[in-house]
């Protein structure tokens, strides 16, 4: 080989492995991509380090299995943490069969009609909405429509205000009769002190009037709740549970199909078997996007202090009776507990370490839940 | 489906004598396929008897795949595929009004390109066709499953792990497994879409093999690229070309005394 040639080679090759000097733009460029990526971990850090500090040393015993005292001073978050589970739990057991039978539908049954694209559009624009309106949309919807028209139908709960008078119009001579009756009552007795015959005639007409109507199902809610919430992280179940379903080979469908079974055998069968990891991740990361709202269920039963969960009388399960979170009640919620001591607080820096402690709570659940998720994806990525 | 297979579990004993119908025993009449705008076949015809091995070659994107694919209307599942003609069994159209959909893919097994087991146990795929039938018996699925097996030539060597994942079988176990899986819900007729070409020498030979046994029990239409393959194991052969079938005769006559030129050329392997 002549110089000349090698020399070529030469030139060849550091042009090639870039043995030369970059220019001052692309050193520029990569320090500061560099640095904004630095930047975003440091931030990182320093929440998730603030968190583990400052909340770590309220995580006791005591602070996760307590219900709150002393006006919300001392003891623990327990409540808002059943709370928090049970609306995600009740959440998700609404979300993933509407969820799973949408995407079943688009994938398996309407292939690229209208429907199917109404639907989706449908879904994607459900997936932008700001959170705060499905908060009024649970209000207005759920509490107000559904729950107060439930009660109306069910236990004759006046609605308007003309219902209202209807009802007081009826109960008005009832009541004035037991009054009468009160008085006379009290004066066979001989009960004469004011105060005392006020507090028997008002107990005497209580008992013996019609109870008025109570509300059951038209106030806030943990049921309506997990209903707003269940919307709202729909769009996740149903994107997720699509890839999941489109990813199973069409080979393995055209084989249960080629052995005679029906559509809703090969879904059955071996469609949704084979995707089933893929929608159970998705599952759990709208669980976890669940958890972490606090927008939606603002107006529709998420309260400031209850001493403990909302439970139904005990009910029989045949060997044991106990009783059941009752669905129907307000409840705590983690992220409104950090919400109402951080600003509602009569004392919001005394409570700091409290805040701190039920964010750290609120972090791991959430961190372990998509912890799941990833596991499940790896598992199912490495058998197939 | 009717027939539940206790006498085929025994043995594969010759099926009740029909009498002989007029036509053939499987009969495809002015068969064309549009994909959408495209034209994949045109105005195939020809027929194939009872307990034979029909072999479909040709190069690539003839249509042979897509013309088995009719033939247990399967490809009515590609989106945009319009078909026309007829296909008859038994001198009955698949496309009748009367024909279940069901039955018919029952009657009819097919075996496709690439191994493609369900991502369950092997016992479970041999008998995921009885259990979409309703077979719930336990004795009658084993049965049925143990016959499968051993039918497709597979049983000695999966019958201490019918509990194993099918995908731990080699390619070629695979690929007799989906035969098994086939014949498991007593089809007539057998589909094969290249059944080896995803597969070693050594797999092939036994999936040959096996093709040449399982022609006294079903009649066989197998598409195929390799023409040594079709030599070996067809009794007849059908040229496909472009859409069109070119020449259809008995094995040795095509491979020796060609009556086209497009079919010289292309088992000489000057064209294709």
């Amino acid at each position: 080989m002549t110089d000349e040639a090698r020399q070529s080679i030469e030139t060849a090759r550091r042009k090639v492995t870039g043995k030369t000097k970059a220019p001052l733009w692309a050193v520029l460029f990569e320090s500061l991509v560099r640095g904004i990526t630095g930047a975003v971990i440091l931030v990182l850090f320093f929440l998730m380090g603030t968190i583990l500090v400052r909340g770590g040393g309220q995580i006791t015993p005591e602070f996760l299995l307590q219900a709150p005292r002393d006006g919300m001073t001392a003891g623990g978050i327990f409540p808002a943490i059943m709370g928090t589970f049970f609306v995600v739990l009740f959440m998700i057991v609404m979300a993933l069969p509407l969820g799973v039978f949408g995407a079943v539908y688009m994938v398996e049954y309407s292939k690229g009609g209208i429907m199917s694209r109404i639907i989706r559009a449908a879904v994607n624009n459900l997936a932008g909405v700001p959170s705060i309106v499905f908060g009024l949309f649970g209000l207005g919807f759920f509490v107000l429509f559904v729950g107060r028209n439930l009660d109306h139908h069910i236990y004759g709960v006046p609605r308007t205000a003309e219902e209202v008078q209807a009802v007081q119009a009826e109960m008005a001579p009832l009541q004035a009769e037991a009054r009468e009756e009160a008085i006379n009552l009290a004066d066979e007795r001989g009960i004469t002190d004011p105060a005392e015959l006020d507090a028997f005639v008002e107990a005497y007409v209580e008992e013996q009037t019609p109870p008025v109507p109570r509300t059951v199902f038209g106030q806030g809610a943990m049921f309506w709740a997990a209903a707003t919430l269940a919307i709202l992280v729909l769009p996740f179940i149903i994107v997720a549970t699509e890839e999941a379903l489109r990813a199973v080979p069409p080979s393995t469908r055209e084989a249960a199909y080629g052995l005679g079974a029906t559509r809703w055998q090969v879904i059955s069968t071996v469609v949704l078997p084979q995707a089933k990891p893929g929608i159970l991740t998705g599952a759990i990361l709208a669980v976890a996007r669940g958890a972490g709202e606090l927008a939606p269920i603002l107006f529709v039963g998420v309260t400031f202090f209850t001493p403990g969960l909302p439970l139904t009388e005990p009910v029989n399960f045949g060997l044991f009776s106990v009783p059941v979170v009752n669905p129907f009640e307000e409840f705590m919620h983690l992220n409104y507990h950090i919400y109402t001591m951080a600003t509602q607080h009569h004392d919001p820096i005394g409570t700091r370490g409290i805040q701190f402690g039920t964010t750290l709570v609120l972090v791991a659940l959430t961190f372990v839940m998509n912890l799941m998720a990833i596991v499940l994806r790896r598992r199912y990525s490495k058998k197939s | 489906m009717s027939v539940l297979p206790k006498q085929a579990v025994k043995a594969p004993s010759p099926p009740p004598a029909r009498p002989a119908p007029p036509g053939h025993y499987l009969e495809v009449k002015n068969l064309s396929v549009h994909y959408g705008e495209t034209q994949a076949l045109f105005e195939v015809s020809f027929g194939t008897e009872k307990n034979t091995v029909l072999a479909l070659i040709g190069p690539s994107g003839c249509g042979k795949s897509t013309l088995i694919k009719a033939v247990n209307r399967i490809l009515e599942l590609t989106p945009g595929a319009r078909i026309d003609g007829d296909v008859l069994i038994e001198d009955e159209s698949i496309f009748g009004q009367k024909v279940d959909l069901i039955s018919l893919r029952q009657r009819v097994g097919m075996v496709f390109q690439r191994p493609n087991p369900f991502p369950k146990s092997i016992y479970d795929n041999v008998a995921y066709g009885l259990r979409i039938h309703g077979v719930k018996d336990r004795s009658t699925v084993d049965d049925v499953v143990e016959w499968a097996l051993k039918h497709s030539a597979l049983w000695d060597e999966v019958k201490d792990r019918l509990r194993t994942s099918a995908l731990e079988l080699s390619g070629g176990q695979q690929q007799r497994l989906c035969i098994a899986r086939a014949l498991a819900v007593q089809p007539d007729v057998l589909l094969m879409d290249e059944p080896c070409s995803a597969l070693d020498p050594i797999a092939t030979g036994k999936i040959e093999e096996l093709i040449m046994s399982l022609k006294q029990d079903y009649t066989i239409l197998v598409v195929t690229h390799n023409m040594q393959q079709a030599a070996r194991v067809s009794d007849h052969t059908a040229l496909m070309w472009l859409g069109k079938l070119i020449e259809h005769n008995r094995t040795e006559e095509v491979f020796t005394n060609p009556k086209e030129k497009i079919t010289e050329d292309y088992i000489t392997g000057r064209s294709g």
